[in-house]
């Protein structure tokens, strides 16, 4: 009788969220999701930032057709790590690479594929960013006797780098909710973390929860950062 | 100065320059006219390699600068463009604009090109506007800040692509003015223009072009007011 009654209102469902276990888990747990956090960050800001290294060489040879050997490479680098899963791309590094080349640990191999897959597509928004630069800029720096770096450096690129941070923040915000596809091998950032006390603990809504909680939190802030960015950008 | 000799371009099946040759001599003012799509803006465009030919020579002080050994950067220092759209660099100020190319490319020292850009933004009156940002300047502001940015490399010659095409009818004044003061200083002009005025009065020598070819050249007298061929007269009665 009282089961019933229980499930008629709903009493099990509030008995479940009211039990202090799930709770515990997250607290007991929170300062090694909050390091697993700060992985996450730093492989992602690694990743961006030799994906923006990665993206400005491929994303300008991609617009030298001319050179022709670098024109192609570079289609084919954006191409692969663009037309592949990622998390195939991580496992393809760490076990099928990378080995070859030594002892490389879970981590650098994680930075390593997804600086890869970054700059691929960073390459693109270079290369969309630059495009976007009126051909007109190009023809009147080369007039005035300047060669095809050097308008590219005082002309083209100090005004293609406005076009290019909104998406590259979108790309930064893609790529820290992708990071976390290295737990496969490994690598203890937030949703190994989180694969690892739910394991032990059997709360998921409790331990997912919390780890959604805590991605949503820092790709929120970026989000803010892009927007603020867009709006100084914008009064320049 | 200038000498095109039987020059061809065509931008894949479209001929656009069916065998041209003209030349400019020091220190003359040569207008070029014709409808549009014929082929004037092609033709300056190849005078300083913006567009490649594919047959022919352009010749700049005696130099064939189709060749590949030439350092065309070095050739376009002395060869100025003014366009019809302006394209001045919007993240640079008015001053900038006139001292980047210099101090880049020249080479020559920051006060010594500011000191450049403040006498050719008197000349083309606009000293009050040297910290502004090209957005804030009208269409007539834009041109003479572009005229005087090309100016700053102190070329040899100058060529202009309608530039008082893109402006408003009570600008186009103020841009014809600074040109016709550089042409009587005794600067070498190659002038593609539908300013007839601007053509009669400063230009020495006029050329019409049509479908890709020179159709008839001479003074402004001869062939404003005796043209011989029918096109040059059935163009000139739609324009004047
Ligand atoms: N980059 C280009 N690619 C293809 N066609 C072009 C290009 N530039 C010009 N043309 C064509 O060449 C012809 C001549 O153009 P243009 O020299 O600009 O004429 P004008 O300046 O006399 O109006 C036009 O038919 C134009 O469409
Ligand atoms: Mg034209």
């Amino acid at each position: 009788m009282t089961q019933l009654t229980s499930c008629i209102f709903g009493f099990n469902i509030v008995e479940k969220m009211m039990d202090i276990h799930g709770f515990e888990v997250v607290t007991n747990n929170f300062s090694s999701f909050m390091v697993g956090a700060l992985v996450t960050l730093e492989l992602t800001a690694l990743a961006v930032a030799f994906g923006m290294i990665l993206g400005l060489v491929f994303g300008l040879l991609r617009l030298a057709p001319n050179f022709k050997i670098g024109y192609h490479l570079s289609g084919l680098y954006i191409d692969f790590f663009r037309g592949t899963p990622l998390f195939v791309q991580i496992l393809l590094l760490y076990f099928g690479v990378l080995p070859f080349f030594g002892d490389i640990g879970a981590f650098t191999s994680a930075v390593i594929a997804c600086s890869l897959n970054s700059g691929a597509y960073i390459a693109e928004i270079v290369r969309a960013g630059i495009q976007a630069i009126d051909q007109g800029q190009m023809e009147a720096g080369r007039s005035l006797g300047m060669n095809q770096r050097q308008a590219m450096w005082y002309i083209i690129l100090p005004q293609a780098y406005k076009v290019v941070i909104p998406p590259l923040i979108n790309e930064f915000i893609a790529m820290l909710k992708d990071t976390s596809l290295v737990s496969i091998i490994g690598v203890s950032e937030l949703t190994l973390r989180g694969k690892l006390v739910y394991a032990s603990t059997y709360e998921p809504a409790w331990v997912w929860g919390t780890i959604a909680i805590i991605y949503f939190i820092m790709t929120k802030l970026l989000a803010m950062f892009g927007d603020y960015m867009e709006r100084r950008l914008a009064t320049e | 100065m200038i000498r095109v000799e039987n020059v061809c371009k065509s931008f894949g099946l479209l001929e656009v320059l069916k065998g041209v040759s003209c030349y400019v001599a020091p220190r003359e003012v040569v207008c070029v006219i014709g409808p549009s799509g014929s082929g004037k803006s092609t033709l300056l465009r190849c005078i300083n390699q913006l567009e490649t030919v594919q047959s022919g020579d352009v010749m700049i002080n005696g130099m064939d600068i189709t060749h590949p050994s030439i350092d065309i950067n070095k050739i376009r220092q002395q060869v100025g463009m003014v366009f019809q759209l302006f394209n001045l660099f919007p993240h640079k100020t008015t001053l900038e604009n006139i001292t980047l190319a210099p101090t880049k490319i020249l080479k020559i020292s920051p006060a010594e090109a500011h000191q450049r850009a403040v006498t050719l933004l008197g000349k083309v009156g606009l000293l009050d506007k040297a910290d502004v940002y090209p957005h804030k300047l009208s269409g007539g502001q834009k041109q003479r800040v572009a005229i005087a940015r090309a100016l700053a490399m102190q070329p040899k010659v100058m060529l202009f692509d309608e530039p008082t095409s893109a402006l408003d009818p009570e600008m186009v004044g103020e841009v014809l003015e600074v040109m016709k003061d550089l042409a009587h200083e005794g600067m070498t002009m190659m002038v593609v223009t539908h300013e007839m005025g601007f053509a009669r009065e400063v230009g020495h020598r006029v050329m019409f072009m049509d479908e890709g070819v020179i159709v008839e050249e001479g003074t402004p007298a001869h062939l404003f007011d005796n043209p011989q061929n029918p096109r040059t007269k059935a163009f000139l009665s739609k324009v004047l």
